[in-house]
């Protein structure tokens, strides 16, 4: 009986969510002479068809900078951004679709990327995650793994950066960190000791926006290794790699 | 008695049903919309959309995009020294521009045997995982269409990518650089179907001396847009 009063609640529920379900359509008009519709998502992509000035169009799906609509006639195919720019909503007002700029990349919020390079002769290649805090102030959380002939090292770090100038095409920073480095030696080898230390960190670097979302970073750093031998370990590492932002 | 209740109630909830998907029907049935004389005479057939009479803003929040790819691949790995043995993984890959790329890889096979261990027996691995793991940049080199039959079309793509990583051989962890070319097929806006050839370079003494490996691998796989 139980099951049988879940079964009929259930159908109910399935019902009204079926019944229910709002059709929310994207269209726009065509105010351009007409607009071209490529056969897939990139300038690559021949134009089969083309939709002409005061037709409608459904924007089904958004891929980078290209739009998959359906015209009236039912035909479906993809449409650069910046001929999309040349469409009115229902309300008649020209529709915003704002491609990322170098604008957006002094007001970024969200950044990753990923870094590969030498830590004292050894290979390192770092993930990293950053938030802007302001233009100018961010905060990083990066994961490293050091990979050497004698031992392999796994990095977890956090960086406060400060950088002076985010509007230059190329953007100096300063990061100061700390963390933490467990380090592996390789199996076949007694010298190097298995090992946990925190560390400290300096670097100093350069943000290169391309474009997009797009960036290159450059990044020269020094390590303190706090080991509980009488003298600290100090580790020189340069990087390089790519990132994007949000 | 009960039974015939529970009989009662599954007819209920039966037409309830029909009665839903009726009415959801009725509601996707097109009404022509109001247009020109001559636009209403090119076009025969009922008009597929029609714009909303309310008068409301598109916005580009509103769009959903599909930038992200994810995946499971699988298919044979040649791991140098080691021989050929299956191997599977999953990939995320975020589309930057419609050329550009990138893309985060793991993988997961085995090792076999080393002739050395199959002849003399003086080696014996006990640890025989192999893992790895890469980051990637790619470009779609060859965009280009794939007609299957008379009335199938399919978007496609050659691309290309590289970029480094870590791999995981016999217990030793080596820094890996990695190369290779792929071909994308998109069956629908959501799944595209990919073959790859990789090429993972590292250096490694394992079997005693130092030197370069060539590991190579060919996949198959499907990914998920969104």
């Amino acid at each position: 009986m139980r099951l049988l009063v879940i079964s009929v609640l259930l159908s109910i529920g399935m019902g009204t969510s079926f019944a229910a379900a709002p059709v929310e359509h994207n269209v726009v008009q065509v105010y351009d002479p007409y607009i071209e519709l490529h056969t897939g998502p990139g300038r690559g992509y021949p134009v089969f068809y083309v939709v002409s000035r005061d037709e409608w169009v459904e924007i089904i799906v958004r891929q980078t900078d290209w739009f998959k609509v359906r015209s009236e006639t039912g035909i479906e195919g993809w449409v650069a951004r910046n001929e999309m720019l040349q469409t009115l909503s229902p309300d008649g007002k020209r529709i915003e679709l704002k491609e990322a700029s170098q604008e957006d990349f002094v007001d970024r919020r969200w950044e990753m990327g990923m870094l590969g390079g030498d830590f004292q002769g050894a290979y390192v290649i770092t993930t990293y995650g950053g938030y802007h805090l302001t233009e100018n102030i961010s905060t990083e959380v990066s994961l490293s793994q050091v990979l050497g002939n004698l031992s392999s090292s796994v990095m977890l770090g956090f960086h406060l950066v400060e950088e002076p100038f985010p509007e230059w095409t190329v953007s100096p920073f300063f990061s100061l960190g700390t963390g933490l480095i467990e380090t592996k030696a390789k199996s076949t080898l007694a010298v190097v000791k298995d090992r946990r230390n925190n560390f400290s960190h300096y670097s100093i670097g350069a943000r290169m926006y391309l474009t997009k979302r797009f960036l290159v970073r450059i990044d020269y750093g020094n390590y303190v290794i706090f080991t509980t031998k009488d003298n600290n370990e100090e580790i020189r590492e340069w990087k390089a790699g790519f990132a994007f932002f949000f | 008695m009960e039974s015939g209740l529970r009989i009662f109630l599954l007819i209920l909830c039966g037409m309830y049903n029909m009665l839903g998907f009726a009415a959801n029907g009725t509601d996707s049935v097109p009404v022509p919309p109001v247009q020109s004389e001559s636009l209403k005479s090119m076009i025969q057939q009922e008009p597929v959309i029609q714009p909303e009479i309310k008068r409301r803003q598109v916005t580009e929040a509103q769009i959903d995009t599909e930038n992200f790819e994810i995946g499971l691949f699988a298919g044979l790995l040649s791991i140098e020294d080691f021989g050929s043995k299956p191997v599977y993984g999953a990939r995320l890959t975020y589309h930057i521009t419609e050329d550009i790329f990138f893309e985060g890889t793991l993988g997961f096979s085995k090792l076999g045997q080393t002739s050395q261990e199959v002849f003399s027996k003086t080696l014996n691995f006990s640890d025989r995982k192999y893992s790895y793991y890469t980051g990637a940049l790619g470009y779609n080199l060859l965009p280009g269409q794939a007609y299957i039959g008379r009335n199938t079309t399919f978007n496609t793509a050659l691309y290309v990518v590289a970029g480094i990583g870590s791999t995981k051989v016999a217990g030793e962890t080596r820094f890996t650089a990695m190369y290779g070319s792929g071909y994308r097929v998109v069956l629908k806006d959501w799944l595209a179907l990919h073959a790859n050839v990789r090429d993972y370079v590292y250096s490694i003494d394992v079997t005693g001396k130092q030197k370069k490996a060539n590991t190579i691998e060919i996949s198959l796989g499907a990914t998920y847009f969104f």
